[in-house]
């Protein structure tokens, strides 16, 4: 309860965003900030909730990225109607992830190992069809019109994510706060003894994928609206799924508000970076990789353990000294 | 005469080479604490695992209430109201001690704030109240075999496999677990224990079956089967039995 109230203050403030902030540039950097918020929550889902790494969470992103893409441009189908479309079309990709390798019991490096291979599968699928526009890729036309799901103002865009990332955030809390979420975490942290009780792991990490997937959909949705522009690479690239696993590791996986907490300071990061060395190609992910380093060796509950720890250990001393005495 | 309420028939296990169950048959009676003995490498945690769905028996059946589950997953086999416990415990280590005993709670309650409540009354039950807010993983040993108790009580079950929850605690903590074990069959569940401790056995059960080398080798009451010269020579080797039977005529 306490929880579900902070995370209604917090996304309150977060919507007033826009009325304070005119600059564009800073705008924009909110937007990608919960943008990362969104896909890095998408992934805790399964990863943080649910000790399923992922390495291959663009699989999820490009799918809901290009079915919201094609439908518009090759069939004239409102992005409205992509965007459910985007996000369910990620589900059916989720399941089918989840249904080769959960049934036959896949779990750790070989579960990330098969996420990946899905995402190059689909990477190169996408670069050879014409349907997504093979490697030239494709170019949502300019058609500003909130009916349109394009705007002509950085703020509309910022609420679009924010009600996205909103959802996602809900949906985690939710994880934390049920049955469903107490099951996920049993079998993340044994399954044996988790289906000793009853807990039907294979379903239970099933409806996770999907439900983690969906989001990260989502996320390629808002995506393929904001840049109204799609390739391979970036669709089913490295990238999106790095920064979906950094973002919570950053924050303290399998917490509520780690991959807010992680966003915000991934994105600070990358603006102090971009300034000290410019924008060298490439660079984002020697980034993410030197930081990814960094937080698993010298800090592999996140920053969210950090604070945890420090809140924490003055309850244990106290508790401590009452049972001395 | 009536079903047992569970009724295992002609069950055997190959590892590789390992005969790791031989034709093993027994039936645990409703209501009794009764237990199956055997020296380290027996088979009874293959036994167990087999019971319970966690690994296919080669051939032979197992019934439970009356229906066939031989086959079934462990999730099926927990839902129709038979737990296992684990040799080697299992905490949901970064949990609570609340939080763990819930998601035993939650196979038949649905609501989250009836697993957390119906949680803490199991906590007390075991004796476990006042460590609800602790972390599973700072738990003592003996804490953690009261919360494999406490997480199996949770779910309702009807018959308990507690796989050596005795094992690894010293004399003072065994006489603490003890009448734990005694009030779970006073709920009337079915109890069957495994141990390779035999004291702790002789106290507790109604009824022994003793395995070694894969087989039954013995069955009956707990201080018959002890001094069973078969069981004897299964613990101690070969020729113990006679050597005691010896002393004890030259004892008298
Ligand atoms: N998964 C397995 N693979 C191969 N051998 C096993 C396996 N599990 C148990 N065994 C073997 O089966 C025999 C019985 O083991 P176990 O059931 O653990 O005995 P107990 O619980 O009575 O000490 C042992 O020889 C053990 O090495
Ligand atoms: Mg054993």
């Amino acid at each position: 309860m306490r929880t579900l109230i902070i995370l209604a203050a917090v996304f309150a403030a977060l919507g007033l965003v826009p009325f304070f902030v005119v600059s564009d540039v800073w705008l924009n950097i909110a937007i990608m900030v919960l943008y990362s918020a969104l896909l890095g929550q998408a992934w805790n889902m399964l990863g943080g909730y649910g000790g399923q790494f992922s390495f291959g969470h663009a699989a999820f992103f490009g799918t809901g990225a290009y079915t919201v893409a094609v439908l518009q441009v090759q069939y004239g189908i409102n992005p409205w109607i992509g965007l459910f479309a985007g996000g369910l079309a990620a589900v059916v990709v989720a399941a089918i992830i989840g249904y080769s390798t959960f049934r036959y019991g896949l779990k750790g490096s070989y579960f990330a190992l098969v996420t990946l291979a899905f995402a190059e599968v689909l990477r190169i699928l996408s670069n050879s069809v014409p349907i997504t526009g093979a490697g030239v890729g494709l170019l949502i036309p300019l058609q500003v019109a909130p009916s349109n799901l394009q705007f002509a103002d950085k703020g509309s865009y910022y609420w679009l994510v924010w009600a996205m990332a909103l959802c996602a955030f809900a949906a985690a809390c939710w994880i934390g706060n049920s049955r469903f979420g107490a099951q996920l975490m049993a079998v993340r942290d044994n399954e044996d003894a988790a289906r000793a009780l009853g807990v039907r792991a294979y379903s239970v990490k099933l409806r996770a994928i999907m439900l983690s997937g969906f989001f990260s959909g989502l996320g390629g949705v808002f995506y393929a609206q904001y840049f109204l522009y799609l390739d391979p690479h970036i669709a089913y690239g490295a990238s999106v799924s790095i920064e979906s696993l950094l973002v919570p590791i950053i924050g303290g996986i399998g917490t509520l508000f780690g991959p807010l907490l992680g966003a915000v300071v991934l994105h600070a990061i990358s603006e102090v970076s971009r300034d000290l060395i410019g924008d060298v190609p490439g660079i984002s992910l020697v980034l993410y990789g030197a930081l990814l380093v960094v937080m698993v060796l010298f800090l592999p509950r996140g920053l969210a353990g950090l604070l945890i720890r420090r809140k924490a250990a003055p309850q244990n001393r106290k508790k401590q000294e009452a049972e001395h005495a | 005469m009536p079903e047992a309420m569970l009724e295992v028939s002609n069950i055997c296990k190959t590892f590789g080479g390992v005969r790791a169950s031989r034709n093993v048959s027994l039936s645990v009676p409703d209501g009794k604490i009764t237990s199956l003995i055997g020296p380290n490498g027996a088979g009874k945690t293959t036994l167990f695992a087999q019971i319970t769905g966690f690994l296919k028996p080669d051939s032979g059946s197992i019934r439970f209430l009356g229906e066939d589950i031989t086959g079934a997953s462990p999730e099926e086999i927990a839902e129709r109201g038979m737990i296992r416990t684990f040799q080697v415990v299992k905490p949901f280590a970064g949990q609570t001690v609340r939080d763990n005993i819930a998601v035993g709670a939650h196979l038949r309650i649905r609501s989250r704030r009836g697993a957390l409540a119906k949680a803490e009354e199991v906590a007390r039950e075991v004796g476990l109240g006042n460590r609800l807010d602790q972390d599973a993983s700072s738990l003592t040993v003996a804490g953690r075999k009261r919360l494999e108790v406490a997480r199996a009580l949770a779910t309702e079950p009807k018959l308990i496999l507690f796989d050596e929850v005795l094992a690894g605690l010293n004399p003072s903590e065994i006489r603490d677990v003890i009448p734990v074990i005694r009030a779970v069959k006073d709920r009337g569940i079915t109890i069957l224990l495994i141990e390779h401790v035999m004291q702790a056995v002789m106290s507790l059960s109604e009824y022994t079956w003793v395995l070694n080398q894969g087989g039954l080798i013995a069955e009956g009451v707990p201080k018959d089967v002890v001094s069973d010269p078969h069981v004897i020579e299964a613990y101690l080797g070969k020729g113990m039995a006679e050597r005691i039977a010896a002393r004890e005529k030259a004892d008298v």
